[in-house]
């Protein structure tokens, strides 16, 4: 009896010793990212390269369903349509965005700012958030393909979410839907700014929410293009979020708030488009010349 | 003697790690309504109330650990909810019997409740967050079924391999005897 006693006793310390190394990890890892190094290396050689594994092997397994299937033909066409219609979207996007601009500045002091086209580098989902709360997914690229923290992540033509996490082969993606996320957007066509904000309760009707839109005399319809805006400082501006789904008035009589349908189709995330520049490095430069 | 021990270790780990990669690779393929069941705090429970506290522990704060790492804004939190989740079920480790499987469905059922609960209120409510109605009915409860549902098929797993390398280390104790 007594050494059971005992044994259930080193078992209560055992447990309050890693609780307290965990509370630790926590504290200390909330103040500094060094923390996390180990383990990402850690990560690196075993989850990783087994995660990157599986997809290969998924990717092969999808290849060779469609290749028995009939429609492999249309499927293929179907595909370079819609990468088509993707890139004329994005295309088109930017094109009115600069319209909009163009004339908004003739109209000011026919000032002349140009958006250079970001470049980007193409990667693959690996994995995603273990529980149900929260959105985030890995992609197959880290540091050593020169991603860093805070780049802007594209799917087919919309935004995506942001680089939170890098290791050296891996990254966390925080996407736009996750409850904890916040964009800085703006309607395309009337540039009032807003917040958009992700929802875990508008998960899983694919809608994300937006509000602190300024009541004024601009019509903003449902179908309006959302992108972000010039603000933020960390989304780069002009990307496509979604179109409006709702919008009402809030009952302060100042202020707008509804719902936007993502671009993206976030159930079915497999390739994605990382813009390499970030947000503090294009003002950096602005702010140097 | 050694070999097995470290033979156990690496069936642990090989485990752990199975159970990692399906959950964020293959099960996100197996959502329904947005909801996927928990395939690590399975692993984490039945560990525990099959090996005792102890190992319930260990496996449940390195099964935390990988999910920190790729997931969560800092590490430890999911560690130590997997670790208590460990060390709870390893209490019952007593009362538990291979041939009923009615106490383990109920305690990885209660289990996930209560890890549901612990991420809503440190992620969620503490961020003022107080739609937990919501949240019970959209996630929690429905998280805690599916769990229920895979654990039907995973355990038997479990216990297998379990009663495989419990037989092996009584044969090669009584061999050293």
């Amino acid at each position: 009896m007594k050494r059971k006693n005992q044994t259930s006793h080193t078992n209560r310390y055992i447990l309050i010793g890693l609780a307290v190394l965990c509370a630790l990890m926590m504290v200390l890892s909330s103040v500094s990212d060094k923390v996390g190094g180990p383990f990402k290396a850690v990560a690196n050689v075993t989850v990783i390269p087994l995660q990157q594994g599986i997809n290969q092997i998924g990717g092969w397994l999808g290849d060779l369903k469609d290749n028995f299937s009939t429609l492999q033909q249309l499927k293929k066409e179907n595909d370079s349509l819609q990468a088509q219609v993707d890139a004329l979207t994005t295309e088109n996007n930017y094109l009115q965005e600069e319209q909009y601009e163009y004339e908004r500045l003739q109209e000011l002091y026919q000032l002349d700012q140009n958006y250079a086209e970001y470049e980007k580098t193409a990667a693959h989902v690996i994995g995603k958030d273990s529980g149900n709360w929260f959105s985030t997914f890995t992609i197959d690229k880290g540091s050593a393909d020169g991603i860093a923290v805070d780049m802007n992540v594209l799917a087919g033509s919309g935004l995506a979410g942001i680089v939170t996490e890098v290791g050296p082969t891996w990254a966390k993606v925080r996407s736009i839907i996750d409850d904890s996320s916040n964009v800085s957007g703006m309607v395309l066509s009337t540039s009032d700014t807003c917040m958009v904000s992700g929802d875990l309760s508008l998960m899983s009707n694919g809608q994300i929410s937006f509000d602190q839109m300024e009541n004024n005399d601009n019509v903003v319809a449902v179908g309006d293009q959302i992108v972000t805006s010039y603000i933020s400082d960390k989304y780069l501006q002009g990307i496509l979020i979604g179109s409006i789904s709702e919008v009402n008035v809030d009952s302060n009589n100042l202020t707008r708030s509804g719902y936007i349908i993502p671009a993206v189709d976030f159930k079915n995330i497999q390739e994605v488009l990382v813009i390499t520049t970030t947000k503090a490095e294009l003002t950096g430069e602005n702010v140097t010349e | 003697m050694k070999a097995i021990k470290i033979r156990r270790i690496a069936v642990t780990a090989v485990i752990i790690l199975a159970a990692y990669l399906l959950q964020c690779s293959v099960f996100p393929a197996l959502e329904i309504g947005g909801i996927k069941p928990n395939l690590m705090l399975i692993v984490t429970a039945s560990f525990g109330f099959m090996r005792g506290p102890r190992e319930g522990m260990v496996v449940g704060i390195f099964s935390g650990l990988l999910i920190d790492i790729q997931s969560g804004d800092m590490i430890g939190f999911y560690s130590l909810i997997y670790l208590v989740a460990g060390y709870l079920n390893g209490l019952f480790e007593q009362i538990y019997f291979d041939e009923d499987i009615k106490l383990p469905l109920f305690l990885i059922a209660a289990s996930d409740l209560l890890y549901g609960l612990c991420i809503y209120v440190f992620t969620f409510l503490l961020r003022s967050d107080f739609h937990f109605l919501y949240y019970l009915n959209r996630i929690i409860v429905p998280e805690a079924i599916y769990t229920i549902v895979i654990t039907l098929g995973v355990y038997p797993l479990l216990l297998f391999i379990n009663h495989k390398l419990e037989a092996e280390e009584k044969r090669s104790a009584s061999k050293f005897v």
